[in-house]
């Protein structure tokens, strides 16, 4: 456990925040300002129920930040020359690898519940009915567990792409346009495959749940498959 | 662990076709700084990897510490500190963050490791840059904080690859200069890979020769150029003609004679040969001596001997 402490130290200080400054802070904040700002100031109370458009917002923002996170965790260590020394330490390899992957969902969950809350409490401060309205309680419960399952998608992903990837800005072209190609893929074959009452049919919680428990089966097998692939032996071979 | 640090029986490592490390038996005693020298692209870095337990060999096996490298590879990197290729800092930490991740890597005390980036940082001179961002910093104090990085932990062995390389002479020497006085006073083995001999010979109490795998000579510098180099001694002067030399050539005590030019003697001379019988010679037979001086081979010459020793013919 002190194990993951250390990596998460670690990368908190050399990944996330780089070492300090006001600069580190540029990226989370700009995205902060889209999801927990601008879109909910833009929806007005609709942002509140939920909508398949705050959704994706919520959704998408952390996904982004996180895949290219994970590029300049792992591509970047290797670029940067770090990781055979680090791989040299005692720090067992399944350390490095949850230590990283446990930063980066952290991060993209925190980014994911300060949008949440900052855009309940803009909605509610600028389109005051009289009493607060909070979301949904089913709905929010099931916004943060897809979320989740999307961060650690993201981060899985992720890190399968980055040990293939012998740069940061390889790691992170491949993992942006692989991302776009899956989602808008999977979009359109959905909405030729499925029936066409089929979102009528279940309510938005129902959905998520579906989708959640869909993220999470993959989420298995992709974090599992970079367990696998995230060893010592490999990766100084490689 | 007995008394040698590491040892090795027909480890060999290969890469598809490429024999990298080819049925190496070496022993390093405990306590000493052991020079591997070699070309780039000799084998010495692949045997870094070996002894650490980073890749596993294709047959043959290694001790390190006690430990073997196969099965208890994390014994063994738990225990040693490391300096491999690149000096594989955090550039966007400070200086004093990068010990400290290496404190913590090795479960050291949140007091220890104060007082421990105290104690190296000063040494080295960069305490009062502790909080700068390493990737502000010259070549020379990044690869200085790196050496203070692998002996953080206080570790019993550490492997050094190639920690001058591309530095000029004044900052190779200065950085030589820092290792020698932090090892001296860690008392730690060092497993120091080098292609650099003067390096080697200021540091090392044994060295080993590798070429494309092989060990081809072991043995403390000393001994190397006794049985390798041989006493040699150089003569200027004038008067060196093709007939002194063929006179010269004829003795005993001469294996070989060079004169590069006419006022350059180099004469290579057998075990426990005297110099006095053979100025008398060259006086004889019309040559004039100005100055002669009497040497061993330096590690350099063992070394290239050894090297056109194992050319293919």
């Amino acid at each position: 456990m002190s194990d993951l402490w250390t990596m998460i130290w670690k990368e908190w200080k050399d990944v996330l925040f780089q070492g300090g400054g006001w600069r580190a802070w540029i990226r989370p904040l700009l995205m902060l300002g889209i999801a927990g700002v601008y879109v909910p100031l833009q929806s007005g109370r609709l942002w509140l129920s939920l909508t398949p458009l705050s959704l994706f917002v919520l959704l998408w923002i952390p996904f982004y930040l996180i895949i290219n996170l994970i590029g300049d965790a792992i591509a970047g260590e290797r670029e940067r020359h770090t990781l055979e020394t680090l791989l040299a330490s005692r720090m067992p390899d399944r350390a490095i690898l949850l230590g990283k992957v446990l930063i980066v969902v952290g991060y993209g969950m925190g980014l994911l519940l300060a949008s949440l809350l900052l855009g309940l409490v803009l909605v509610n401060l600028t389109n005051s009915e009289g009493a607060w309205q909070f979301y949904p309680s089913d709905l929010l419960l099931g916004v943060i567990v897809l979320g989740l399952a999307v961060t650690l998608l993201g981060a899985g992903g992720g890190v399968l792409v980055s040990l293939r990837s012998s740069t940061v800005r390889q790691a992170q072209q491949v993992l942006g346009i692989g991302t776009l190609v899956v989602t808008f893929g999977v979009g359109f074959a959905l909405s030729k495959l499925l029936p066409g009452d089929f979102f009528v049919t279940y309510t938005v919680a129902q959905l998520l749940l579906f989708a959640t428990l869909l993220f999470a089966l993959i989420d298995v097998v992709v974090l599992g498959y970079a367990v696998v692939r995230f060893q010592r032996a490999r990766l100084i071979a490689s | 662990m007995g008394d040698f640090a590491i040892r090795t029986e027909g480890l060999s490592r290969s890469f598809g076709p490429i024999q990298a490390v080819d049925n190496l038996n070496l022993e390093v005693p405990a306590g000493i700084v052991f020079g591997f020298l070699g070309a780039n692209g000799a084998g010495k870095t692949t045997t870094i990897h070996l002894l650490l337990g980073l890749l596993e060999p294709t047959s043959g096996r290694a001790t390190v510490l006690g430990y073997d490298s196969r099965s208890q590879a994390e014994q063994i990197r738990a225990r040693a500190g490391a300096l491999l290729e690149f000096a594989g800092l955090y550039e966007r930490m400070t200086a004093e963050d990068n010990l400290d991740l290496y404190g913590r890597i090795y479960h050291m005390p949140a007091a220890d490791r104060k007082a421990r980036i105290k104690e190296l940082l000063v040494h080295l001179d960069l305490w009062d840059r502790r909080k700068d961002q390493v990737g502000k910093w010259s070549r020379g104090m990044k690869q200085k904080l790196a050496v203070a990085r692998a002996l953080f932990h206080r570790p019993p062995l550490i492997f050094l690859d190639e920690p001058t390389a591309g530095f000029d002479p004044v900052a190779a020497a200065a950085l030589r200069d820092d290792l020698a006085g932090l090892v001296k006073r860690e008392g730690a083995t060092v497993f120091l890979n080098t292609h650099n001999l003067a390096e080697a010979e200021k540091l090392c109490a044994q060295v080993g020769v590798i070429r494309k795998g092989r060990l081809l000579a072991v043995g403390n510098p000393d001994e190397l150029r006794l049985k390798r180099g041989g006493p040699q001694a150089e003569i200027i002067g004038a008067g060196f003609t093709e007939e002194l030399l063929a006179r010269l050539r004829a003795r005993p005590e001469v294996a070989a004679v060079e004169a590069p030019n006419g006022s350059h003697l180099e004469i290579q001379l057998r075990d426990g040969s005297e110099m006095a019988p053979l100025v008398s010679l060259i006086v004889q037979s019309g040559g004039e001596v100005e100055e002669v001086r009497k040497g061993a081979a330096s590690l350099e010459d063992v070394f290239l001997t050894l090297m056109e020793e194992e050319q293919p013919r």
